[in-house]
């Protein structure tokens, strides 16, 4: 692989007790390679630091020790260069769906013309198009996670940092979104780190699946799939590679 | 008909006006009869003599300077005219402070311990004061309903602030947002609802001030009217003018109510 997009080097992260007592360790030595518009699934138990390590990507928390780098720079605090996706959207109530999508490029003061043209190219990528005036409240589970990567990408981010956002939904949304995701993705080649709980979705989405082992969290195995997109669930390489996934996640491996 | 006094609230979706008329007319039935039954019109007005002393009210000359208005729609206006100004002064106040110690740590360090001690004084303890600093009539009148208002207006808008939620400053962080743009497009439309329902029991709770500012501290108004039919043994017209003081404090809340809902539209849909 040639210069990796996003480099994680052996990242520690401590959390320190509110009184200063006891310390849990969240993150362990964690190393991890991106490439250049690669989509790297995270998948592991529950409190594994999967979430802590996106929000140390997105520089939320800083890292007790290591480094991490996009583009060679070192991350020290949230940039616009680093898109970050909730489980729960996090959409601004009081904002319609232009205006939750236009905020990163207001935030950055481009001028308002040319924000709101970003903002409607994005809408019409993730499939809202019509709904620009509709708000948070008005719009179904799947169109809020529509509007809040909508959001992301209108900050054209060199890497997308999603934390479950599908995790919500129901089956057939989710279905529906993860080949939403795969055609947005398609369309313009981020990066994309994605955490989830669910094996399938990360065998159905991603170049590469990283198992976590329980806290704290270091990588337990490395997958590569290679199967070609879009790809079909019942495809019985995509049913061996997902029991196989299943396995390693319940300890079936070393 | 019956049956339907029985179905939840929450199930009825239907016109509620026919009910509401009815108790408006059932009160004033009973009060009339009540009215006569006693019979001391002196004391207890019965409604008639109410509309009476209304209407008598209206056609009389005005407060001083307001003569043109007539005394009862002079008075309200020289009241409505202190609660807006000392409304409009907590708003401001209570709202901006509010902000500073809802956001930053430091401030509300700073100033919540002496908040804490000042806030449990009811404002009418504060009339002897008020009348020993400001005299009678405007300013008193306006330190009372600015100090009443005040501590809702300010309490609410601390307790919005504090509750802005987390994952919304942190994804605005991602996006890009500095600690003002932060402060500006996030915490305060996030508070407005918790500001809105402070500026709501603000203004109910001023207009009470008021009254009880005018009883006392001052030579017209409302409350100063009502006082002084009380000394001229004219109750049927204490009974008009505390009617007008409902109906005046009815309608803020109504416009603000209003107001209210024009600004949070985003909650409703």
């Amino acid at each position: 692989m040639s210069e990796p997009k996003l480099a994680v080097d052996k990242v520690s992260k401590t959390f320190q007790d509110k009184k200063g007592g006891s310390s849990t360790v969240a993150l362990l030595d964690f190393s991890l390679e991106i490439g250049d518009g690669e989509f790297v699934c995270l998948v592991g138990p529950s409190g594994c630091g999967k979430t802590t390590l996106l929000k140390l990507i997105a520089g939320l928390e800083q890292a007790s020790s290591g480094s991490i780098c996009l583009d060679g720079k070192q991350v020290t605090a949230p940039g616009p260069e680093r898109g970050l996706v909730f489980q729960d959207f996090a959409l601004f109530p009081w904002r319609d769906v232009t205006g939750n999508v236009a905020f990163g490029p207001e935030v950055l003061r481009i001028p308002r013309a040319e924000r709101l043209l970003t903002a409607q190219h994005c809408i019409d990528l993730v499939g809202l198009s019509g709904s620009g005036h509709k708000y948070p409240s008005e719009l179904s589970g799947g169109m809020q996670q529509r509007a809040a990567i909508a959001r992301a990408l209108a900050n054209n981010p060199e890497v997308l940092l999603m934390d479950e956002p599908f995790g919500s939904l129901d089956a057939q949304t989710r279905s529906l979104m993860q080949n939403e995701l795969l055609r947005i993705w398609q369309a313009n080649r981020k990066s994309v780190l994605f955490v989830t709980h669910s094996v399938e979705e990360a065998v159905f989405l991603s170049n590469r699946i990283v198992v976590l082992t329980p806290a704290p969290g270091r990588i337990k195995q490395v997958f590569t799939v290679d199967l070609p997109y879009p790809r079909e669930r019942g495809d019985h390489r995509f049913v061996s590679l997902r029991e196989e996934i299943t396995g390693c996640l319940s300890g079936e491996c070393i | 008909m019956l049956k339907r006094l029985w179905i939840p609230n929450t199930f009825r979706g239907e016109d509620t006006r026919p009910l509401r008329l009815i108790s408006i007319v059932l009160f004033l039935l009973i009060w009339e009869g009540a009215a006569l039954l006693a019979n001391l019109p002196q004391l207890f007005p019965t409604p008639v003599a109410v509309v009476i002393a209304l209407e008598q009210l209206l056609i009389a000359p005005g407060p001083p300077g307001m003569a043109w208005a007539g005394e009862l729609m002079g008075n309200t206006l020289i009241s409505l005219w202190r609660v807006m100004v000392g409304f409009a002064l907590a708003a401001v106040t209570g709202v901006l402070l509010g902000i500073i110690i809802g956001w930053w740590r430091n401030a509300r360090d700073l100033l919540e311990p002496v908040i804490e001690i000042l806030r449990p004084i009811p404002p009418l303890a504060w009339i002897p004061l008020a009348m020993l600093w400001f005299g009678l009539g405007f300013k008193p009148a306006v330190f009372l309903i600015w100090l009443g208002a005040f501590f809702p207006i300010l309490l609410n808008t601390v307790l919005g602030m504090e509750n802005t939620p987390h994952k919304l400053i942190e994804v605005s962080r991602t996006l890009g947002a500095g600690p003002w743009q932060i402060l500006f497009k996030v915490g305060v439309p996030s508070a407005a609802p918790s500001i809105m329902a402070g500026l709501r029991i603000g203004i109910g709770i001023g207009w009470m001030c008021l009254v009880a500012a005018e009883l006392t501290g001052s030579n017209s108004g409302l409350g100063y009217m009502i006082m002084y039919y009380y000394s001229t043994m004219e109750a049927s017209k204490t009974v008009a003018g505390m009617l007008m003081i409902g109906i005046a404090g009815y309608l803020m809340f109504i416009g603000l109510k209003k107001l209210e809902d024009r600004i949070l539209f985003w909650k409703a849909a």
